[in-house]
């Protein structure tokens, strides 16, 4: 019982930071209706820039954190200016191949900087464990886990309430609407990029604070986004943070019970399998709009 | 399909001819004649390389199939290469059979799997195949990884050469020589299925599929027809890569081999054979290129050696990008802007 309340909270952490990285996406999906399938480049990105901040130009924490987060949002801007808005109207597997190209880019920029060696990534949250109702659990869990919560209301918040969050809602309704209501379209596109890049980049700072170095692997962690949103669908704010969870604790489970039968690995491909069971029984998720298609 | 003035069709099946005019066909028998004396004169590296290529040629047409004309976007190519070249690895060195029967049964076989890859297609759209191909791709991969008993795993297998008798193909030379008429004989193939029916009720789906259906094209069994058909390239060219290797291993089929795949047909031109064979010969070379570029810079540089290690996918991703920014259509459609300027030069109208 303790080995599957220990998956579980493990789950509950992991899933909070696929919450916040699938966030990202589904802001984007909303807006432009693009698959932004550099969401895990994002993540390190921010994740370095942090390290480079901290550990290079020795700032403290806090201003680091901000500086950041300041970094991120310009590069969100950058890249929606630059290369997202040509491709605006073309085909989809051109946007998926252009958001691929771009998170080869980044990767390569990341690797040339600072090579394939994992970097210690500077303490905030210390690893010793504290007792949560009889279970060990890690203070950088319980720190991250209140981080990500925190953000989901503040998002939610920013959302409801402010003049560019009901724009962006807006524009995910009706991009035509929006318009003829004197919005422009490009800056809510280029406000979501950035606000993308800047959750990301959190997730990022959160995760390497979580496992105490940094290497090109936390990309992969952009690839599980994936079943994440197609689980809660793909243009769902509370379906991205639902299955975040689930995903996370899914993916506990399954390794935690499953590995010694098949010799590791299944924490990699079980969110996998759970996205094509997905798509097989419910393709639009659990609160995703489905699409009607009229000729 | 542009033609020059005073070049008028006047039947159906002129204007579905093969080769447009006889200048076009003797060139494509020139290049055939050129590329069989190719390699009397090459070098080992020269016949690795255009070994590689025709293995991409294979692959490109393949996807090119599925995603250019008929519009199911599939991000796990990589996968259906691995299964055909785990197929003929398994086939030839465990079971013993001939190579020769092992490379249409990789084919075929990859076929089916790709037939039940293909199944979610009939309900799934653009991002939402794409996603599931992305899964498939994983799972695929999963499963090389840990059924050790048939694939050992991550040590990989060591795949015996083709032979004819005692003559053994197992030089670059005598593989090339296979792999080019494999080429050769798939590329005519592909060109020839899109005068069919077959071909046509791809095109319409990927256009419009609801309007199709409509007109009345099945749409389960001609989405599944693609599927087989693109992973049946696919295998072939993964059995042929396999026997070029010699050695296969799970590292060979990684997802970025799928996007390389992608990258191919649409730098190429989707919806073009053509496309997909200058796409093919494009990537190729771009990283062998580099790789030489690389290798010789951090000989002169040893203290840039991270920085030049990133040079290769840095460089790939840019060329991605331009090209979809800057030439969308791809080389194919350039290369039909370049010709047609000179063809009625100085005096276009």
């Amino acid at each position: 019982m303790e080995f599957f309340l220990q998956l579980v909270v493990n789950g509950i952490v992991v899933g909070s930071i696929y919450a916040l990285v699938a966030l990202g996406f589904v802001l984007i999906y909303k807006a432009s209706g693009i698959l932004n399938l550099a969401q895990g480049e994002f993540l390190m990105v921010g994740a370095y820039i942090f390290f480079a901040i901290v550990d290079q130009f020795h700032v403290p924490l806090l201003p680091a954190f901000f500086l950041t987060l300041l970094f991120s949002f310009i590069l969100g801007l950058l890249i929606e200016r630059w290369i997202l808005r040509p491709l605006i109207g073309e085909p989809i597997i051109s946007v998926i191949m252009v958001t691929l190209g771009l998170a080869s880019v980044l990767r390569a920029l990341v690797q040339a900087f600072y090579g394939t060696d994992t970097r210690p990534f500077p303490e905030f949250f210390s690893q010793k464990p504290i007792n949560l109702l009889g279970i060990p659990v890690a203070t950088s869990y319980i720190g991250s886990f209140i981080c990500v919560s925190l953000l989901v209301v503040l998002f939610s918040i920013f959302f409801k309430y402010t003049n560019t969050g009901i724009a962006m809602r807006a524009t995910a309704s009706d991009q035509q609407a929006t318009m003829s209501m004197g919005i422009s379209i490009k800056r809510i596109f280029a406000i979501s990029w950035s606000i993308a890049a800047v959750v990301s980049a959190i997730g990022g700072i959160l995760l390497g604070n979580i496992r105490g170095g940094i290497d090109g692997s936390l990309v992969f962690l952009g690839l599980k986004v994936i079943p994440v949103v197609i689980l809660g669908g793909l243009d769902s704010i509370l379906g991205a943070i639902l299955g975040g969870l689930l995903i996370g604790v899914f993916e506990n489970l399954a390794g935690g019970y499953l590995d010694p039968f098949f010799g590791g690995g299944v924490k990699e491909v079980a969110p996998f399998v759970m996205l094509v069971l997905i798509l097989m029984i419910k393709p639009y998720g659990l609160f995703g709009t489905e699409e009607i298609e009229r000729v | 399909m542009v033609a020059k003035c005073g070049d008028f069709k006047r039947s159906y099946f002129e204007d579905e001819a093969i080769f447009e005019t006889h200048f076009v066909r003797a060139c494509v028998v020139g290049w055939i004649i050129v590329l069989f004396i190719f390699p009397f004169f090459a070098d080992s590296y020269l016949l690795d390389v255009a070994n590689q290529i025709g293995v991409a040629i294979i692959g490109a047409i393949g996807l090119n199939i599925l995603t250019g004309f008929t519009g199911q976007i599939s991000i796990g190519h990589a996968a259906f290469l691995a299964i055909g070249a785990y197929t003929s690895a398994i086939l030839t060195s465990k079971v013993e059979l001939s190579f020769w029967i092992s490379l249409p049964l990789a084919g075929f076989i990859t076929a089916l799997i790709g037939m039940i890859f293909g199944v979610p297609s009939l309900r799934l759209k653009g991002l939402y195949l794409a996603m599931a191909t992305f899964a498939a791709h994983f799972i695929t991969e999963f499963t090389i990884n840990h059924w050790e008993s048939l694939t050992n795993g991550t040590a990989g297998i060591l795949v015996p050469p083709p032979a004819i008798g005692t003559f053994q193909f197992d030089t670059d030379r005598r593989m090339y020589f296979i792999i080019f008429i494999t080429v050769i004989l798939l590329t005519f193939f592909a060109r020839n299925l899109f005068r069919t029916k077959v071909g046509r009720a791809f095109i319409a789906i990927r256009d419009r599929d609801i309007s199709a259906a409509v007109m009345g094209v099945n749409l389960f069994k001609y989405k599944l027809l693609a599927f087989a058909i693109s992973s049946f390239y696919a295998g072939i060219a993964g059995a042929l890569l396999a026997h070029h290797r010699k050695i296969i291993t799970p590292e060979n089929f990684p997802i970025w081999e799928a996007i390389r795949y992608l990258a191919m047909i649409i730098i190429g031109g989707l919806g073009s054979i053509l496309g997909s064979i200058y796409g093919a010969i494009f990537m190729i070379l771009l990283d062998e290129v580099l790789r030489n570029i690389t290798t010789t810079l951090s000989g002169i540089f040893p203290y840039m050696v991270g920085l030049l290690a990133s040079l290769r996918e840095g460089v790939f991703g840019i060329t991605i990008i331009l090209f979809l920014i800057f030439e969308p259509d791809g080389l194919a459609a350039r290369w039909y802007t370049i010709r047609n300027y000179w063809k009625l030069w100085p005096f276009s109208y």
